[in-house]
């Protein structure tokens, strides 16, 4: 745990005798984990709680925070992700945070270790397992917010499945550039009603969330809305019969797959770098615990070999 | 034309307003008025009944607000009503149209139901393209196929005479008469039953008033729709409607054939209508 040994002592004992376990009280956390039952009894539907003020400005996670929060406990392993790394510094000042105010519990950057996982922007690639939570940090909680601007007309469209506006916007999409063209927060419908906006995971990790052995928790703090998808949940990204949903592709100009240029893998979400020096593109992971994982297991096979 | 019933409206009433036990006695055209001198309230329509049939085209002329346009309102759920019944003939099955539940009004309306505008800004989401707007129709009728929804756009837009190169431009691009085809091609998108139309030759100039009402005859023609005209344009009620219905101050206060009202007129004020149209 590098983060810790970073953080010196005094700092850490003066923070857990000056706040409760979980910086929140325990009547805010049972009112988040009352939402969650309710979250997860309702496949997809948002929940409303009141999101408290947290030491840092809405909108960089304090959704998820409140949900990791409110669910933590000292037997807890915790993994905080941001855009897939467990470095950037949004996860770094999360993990720290929870650290400080949650005495007692492990933090790793491994996904196989971990058992409450927060993340910004990405599922991991390993599959997750059924002992294991993940907490998604939503930005814009309502996918119907593009097509609908009053929220009255929204929570009747919900409870009514009309989610003909969220097509006809697909159906545009392919008019005009021949394919759907939403990135991210793809309106995925969850147990075949409720559409959720699936926060900012690229189409890459939708499909992950479809038949998830791990319960996922999407928190907005914002916009004060939770909700879930359980586990063994049907997630099913909004498409046509005849122009299905398709994850990016990473293929080159000769249509050969990108591989990551530091473990070699040819099955992940890539992020493009360009090289300062050389100025050359090069394609990497995204999700850094994977890379590592990948590369170790490469060592090893050369290893062997050798 | 048959005698199958589509529609059975029965004592219709809508009050804007908090209403009192008089205001139905003090409104109406004895008395002048639609508000009520009691209470201020708006009795917009009051004791509306009619039948319509299958293939039919009913006419409901008045003077600007004489509680046409809130009649059939009503009937297509854009507002609720104070009194009354209507029951709505579909494949053997009987709709109380006025109990039925939020979804249940959906479906009709979406896929039971057409409605044209006198505005195409009501009618039509000026956020998507023509085509979208006809797709979005199909779509909340559970159509899920792409090339499907296109060819079937294509072709309403076709019927309708509007240029089929143009469907994915934004209504906004589009001239009023256009916009008004591309109005009609929506609510015939999934081939409803009974067709509502409002005012909607209103506003536009004569030639193109001229192709719509020869549009709307031609479809009554070709898919038997029943429909309900609402104008108060004596040239459009000539043209299209069978019956008609005159209102004045929320009562309806003559009905008949279309002929018969127009040729010899019996309430004092059609009679005042007819003759200043001529």
């Amino acid at each position: 745990m590098p983060n810790q040994a970073n953080t010196s002592d005094i700092q850490f004992r003066q923070a857990s005798v000056e706040y409760n376990f979980g910086f929140l009280d325990e009547y805010a956390k049972k009112e988040v984990r009352r939402s969650v039952l309710k979250a997860i009894a309702i496949p997809g539907y948002q929940v409303p709680y009141s999101s408290r003020e947290m030491p840092m400005g809405r909108g960089f996670g304090t959704g998820g925070l409140q949900l990791t929060l409110s669910l933590i406990g000292k037997q807890d392993t915790l993994k905080v992700i941001d855009q897939g790394s467990d470095d950037s510094v949004n996860a770094v000042n999360l993990r720290s945070f929870i650290e400080m105010t949650c005495p007692g519990i492990d933090t790793t950057t491994k996904v196989s270790e971990a058992n409450l996982i927060q993340s910004r922007h990405r599922i991991p690639e390993q599959a997750l397992r059924e002992d294991q939570v993940l907490v998604l940090q939503v930005p814009y909680p309502d996918a119907l917010v593009v097509v609908e601007p009053s929220e009255d007309k929204r929570k009747i469209m919900h409870g009514e499945a009309d989610y003909s506006r969220l097509l006809v916007k697909l159906y545009e999409d392919i008019v005009k550039f021949d394919e759907i063209t939403i990135s991210h927060r793809y309106p995925t419908r969850i147990n075949r009603h409720y559409v959720i906006d699936s926060s900012p995971i690229p189409r890459w990790d939708v499909p992950k969330m479809n038949d998830s052995r791990a319960l996922i928790l999407l928190g907005a703090g914002r916009e004060k809305k939770i909700y879930a998808v359980p586990p063994y949940t049907l997630a099913e990204p909004l498409e046509f019969d005849d122009v299905p949903f398709r994850v990016e592709s990473f293929d080159d100009e000769t249509d050969k797959r990108r591989t990551c240029h530091r473990c070699g893998c040819d099955h992940s979400f890539l992020d493009e770098f360009v090289d300062a020096i050389s100025g050359e593109k090069l394609y990497q992971c995204s999700d850094s615990d994977y890379c590592d994982e990948q590369l170790k297991a490469r060592s090893v096979k050369q290893g062997l070999e050798g | 034309m048959s005698n199958e019933k589509v529609l059975e409206v029965r004592n219709l009433s809508k009050v804007y307003g908090k209403g009192c036990a008089k205001c139905f006695e003090s409104t109406g055209p004895e008395h002048n008025t639609n508000i009520c001198p009691h209470c201020g309230s708006i009795v917009a329509a009051h004791d509306i009944s009619f039948d319509l049939y299958k293939g039919e085209i009913l006419g409901i002329m008045g003077e600007s607000g004489s509680g046409k346009s809130t009649s059939v309102k009503n009937l297509f759920f854009d507002e609720i009503p104070t009194s009354g019944q209507a029951t709505f003939f579909d494949d053997g099955k009987q709709y109380d149209l006025f109990s039925l539940n939020a979804q249940q009004k959906r479906h009709l309306r979406n896929h039971r139901f057409g409605m044209v505008y006198q505005n195409p800004v009501l009618g039509l989401n000026f956020n998507v393209s023509a085509g979208g707007n006809i797709a979005e129709r199909l779509l909340m009728s559970n159509l899920t196929n792409y090339s499907e929804i296109r060819e079937r756009a294509i072709e309403l837009l076709r019927r309708t005479e509007v240029l089929t190169e143009r469907m994915d431009e934004m209504p906004k691009n589009f001239s009023g008469g256009m916009q008004q085809r591309v109005q009609i091609a929506k609510a015939l998108a999934t081939n409803p039953p009974l067709l509502f139309l409002d005012e909607v030759t209103t506003g536009l100039d004569l030639s193109v008033q001229a192709a719509i009402l020869d549009l709307i005859m031609e479809i009554q023609r070709e898919s038997q729709t029943a429909m309900i005209v609402v104008t108060h344009d004596l040239g459009v009620i000539r043209l299209l409607a069978g019956r008609t219905i005159v209102m004045k101050y929320g009562r309806i206060i003559e009905t008949g054939l279309t002929d018969q009202i127009l040729e010899d007129p019996q309430d004092a004020y059609t009679q005042r209508l007819v003759a200043s149209a001529l």
